[in-house]
């Protein structure tokens, strides 16, 4: 995989001020971290939405992410759609494979242990990876997308108070993440299917009661689980470029979802922003390899103090 | 009685190898509620489970409609006009109380009809309407429980399978839900099948009654008679035989043994 590019550094001549550089220099890595803490918060949004709805652990997640980029980099790259136009049929495509997956692989299983499932998320994150390897035009090299935003910086304050720069690739995942999040707020809180989709997760047996389709409801929630991740990693790929590994990302949205409180959504955002930033930070202030360690000693921190994650819901069923 | 809604034919279901319910029938005539008292584990719950599609029975039928329904998904069973107000009320406890009867008409496109009747289900738990913004989980168990009930009439069942309203109840609250109960069935003329293990409430409540003893049926009659009938004095109600002794007879048998 390779190396995630973090806040650019800002080699200035050592102004009057000493302090007001390091700020600086703090600003902007937190900046990066912000933006790639945004990826990781879209792939722990995908978790945390199967999660809550079928309380499965969906390992594939970061393969499904990958799945989607390659997408986007046929329909763009290789059949050169507009990159809009490519990256929506992307996301559209994966949303479908999302929903099939869910009739064809889990549903069959429903009711087995949950050891079972999860091996089963494994295996076909496994079986991604290597199709993805095999088919034709994919292939196991690393690729570029290329996009309409340039890695530029763009001033965010003016010069005269210092160095402060955001790249057009970084504003568009920040933005993009923020969209999708607003979209999926309001499509659960306004929308009649949207409610339903809270319902099933929070009570099956009643939902099922109440007329609903449950199994239908869950492959939509694959779907838009998977469209998520698609999107994830159509936003990383200038980035880091695309690969067939590019799915281990996954891992790491794992302690972001852990940190939000598995089965929180905005729980999965927040720590997805947060895991970015220590990420960032502990790659430039501490020895080399922190960098990739930072977000597992998290996980394990949170685990240790506070097990429910920041926005984890307790409660109890009134009797 | 040919002309029953819902008529369950000689259900035998199971959990596992353990046989839950040896072979029950019963009717439920349009406009009337009809219960079945049981104690602990007699298989009450099952049978309602049973009828809404929830679990299949090995054998036996359930007609609802002229329609066998039997061995469906509860869903399109639902979809029928069966509403199923489960055991322990089930309500969802982070959708606001709005949003739960919203859930109650998911498979309605009326717009208009359903804010008449949520206005209606206001009507008669005027609690609910105080309470519309709040997640149903912070509502008190017998909020929840009239929450449960307007959840299933917001669909506008045909029949309703009420399970336990009483359970975990004050007695004050048991009351006045039975009354509603009974209100609905007058004003609506809401068909329902109650199961309850509140014998009294729901012998007084219920115009025709089934007596239901590990899996089967072992009395079946008007309420009106039931209430008469000493082994349902005795071991439903409570009401000791004070015999010519003054004593109660310990060795005394339920007649149905």
């Amino acid at each position: 995989m390779s190396e995630i590019q973090c806040g650019k550094k800002n080699k200035q001549e050592p102004s009057d001020n000493y302090w007001e550089a390091v700020l600086f220099e703090f600003l902007q890595l937190v900046i990066g971290g912000v933006s790639i803490g945004c990826i990781y918060a879209l792939v722990a949004l995908g978790f945390v939405l199967i999660y809550k709805a079928t309380e499965v652990v969906n390992f594939a997640q970061g393969d499904l992410m990958m799945l989607g980029a390659f997408l986007a980099f046929t329909f763009i790259t290789i059949l050169g759609w507009n990159y809009w136009l490519g990256a929506l049929a992307a996301i559209v495509c994966m949303f479908v494979i999302g929903n099939l997956m869910d009739r064809a692989i889990l549903r069959p299983v429903l009711g087995q242990p949950q050891f079972s499932i999860i091996m089963i998320t494994i295996g076909v994150g496994y079986i991604a990876r290597s199709a993805a390897g095999m088919m034709p035009g994919w292939g196991n090299e690393t690729y570029a997308i290329s996009t309409p935003f340039s890695s530029q910086g763009m001033r965010l304050i003016p010069e005269s108070m210092g160095q402060l720069v955001v790249s057009q690739t970084d504003l568009s995942v920040i933005v993009a993440t923020l969209l999708f999040c607003a979209g999926l707020f309001a499509f659960f809180k306004y929308t009649r299917l949207g409610v339903a989709m809270q319902a099933s997760s929070q009570n099956q047996l009643a939902s099922y009661y109440m007329g609903i389709p449950v199994k239908a409801v869950f492959s939509m929630i694959w779907g838009i689980s998977a469209a998520v991740a698609a999107a994830a990693g159509i936003l990383l790929a200038p980035t880091t470029l695309i690969d067939t590994n590019m799915g281990f990302i996954g891992l790491k949205a794992f302690p972001a979802a852990v940190l939000g409180g598995f089965g929180s959504i905005p729980g999965a955002v927040v720590g997805g922003v947060i895991i970015g930033i220590i990420e960032t930070l502990a790659g430039f202030y501490l020895p080399p390899g922190f960098k990739n360690v930072a977000a597992y000693l998290v996980l394990l921190l949170v685990l240790v103090v506070r097990p429910q994650g920041l926005f984890g819901e307790k409660t109890g069923k009134r009797v | 009685m040919s002309d029953a809604i819902l008529k369950v034919r000689n259900i035998e279901t199971y959990y596992g190898p353990i046989v839950a319910i040896r072979g029950v029938s019963l009717d439920v005539q349009e406009g009337s509620i009809v219960t079945v008292l049981g104690a602990n584990g007699a298989g009450k719950t099952t049978i309602l489970k049973t009828i809404s599609g929830v679990m299949d029975p090995q054998k036996g039928s359930v007609i609802f409609d002229g329609q066998e329904i039997q061995k469906q998904d509860p869903d399109w069973v639902m979809r029928q006009g069966l509403s199923h107000v489960p055991e322990g009320r089930e309500v969802f406890p982070f959708l606001s109380v709005y949003d739960n009867l919203m859930m109650g008409a998911y498979t309605r496109k009326d717009r208009d009809e359903i804010a008449r009747d949520v206005e209606l289900v206001n009507s008669y738990f005027p609690i609910l309407k105080e309470r519309s913004d709040q997640p149903a989980g912070q509502l008190s168990g017998g909020e929840q429980q009239m929450l449960a009930i307007s959840r299933a009439l917001m669909a506008r069942p045909k029949v309703m399978l009420l399970d336990e309203p009483s359970l975990g109840l004050s007695p004050r609250l048991v009351k006045e839900i039975f009354a509603i109960i009974k209100r609905l069935n007058v004003e609506q003329g809401m068909t329902m099948l109650l199961v309850e293990q509140n014998a009294n409430i729901a012998l007084h409540t219920a115009d025709f009654g089934y007596v239901l003893e590990v899996g089967r049926i072992v009395m079946e009659d008007t309420t009106a008679n039931l209430l008469e009938k000493d082994d349902i004095k005795e071991f439903y109600l409570g009401m000791q035989d004070h015999g010519v002794r003054g004593k109660r007879r310990w060795k005394k048998r339920k007649t149905w043994r």
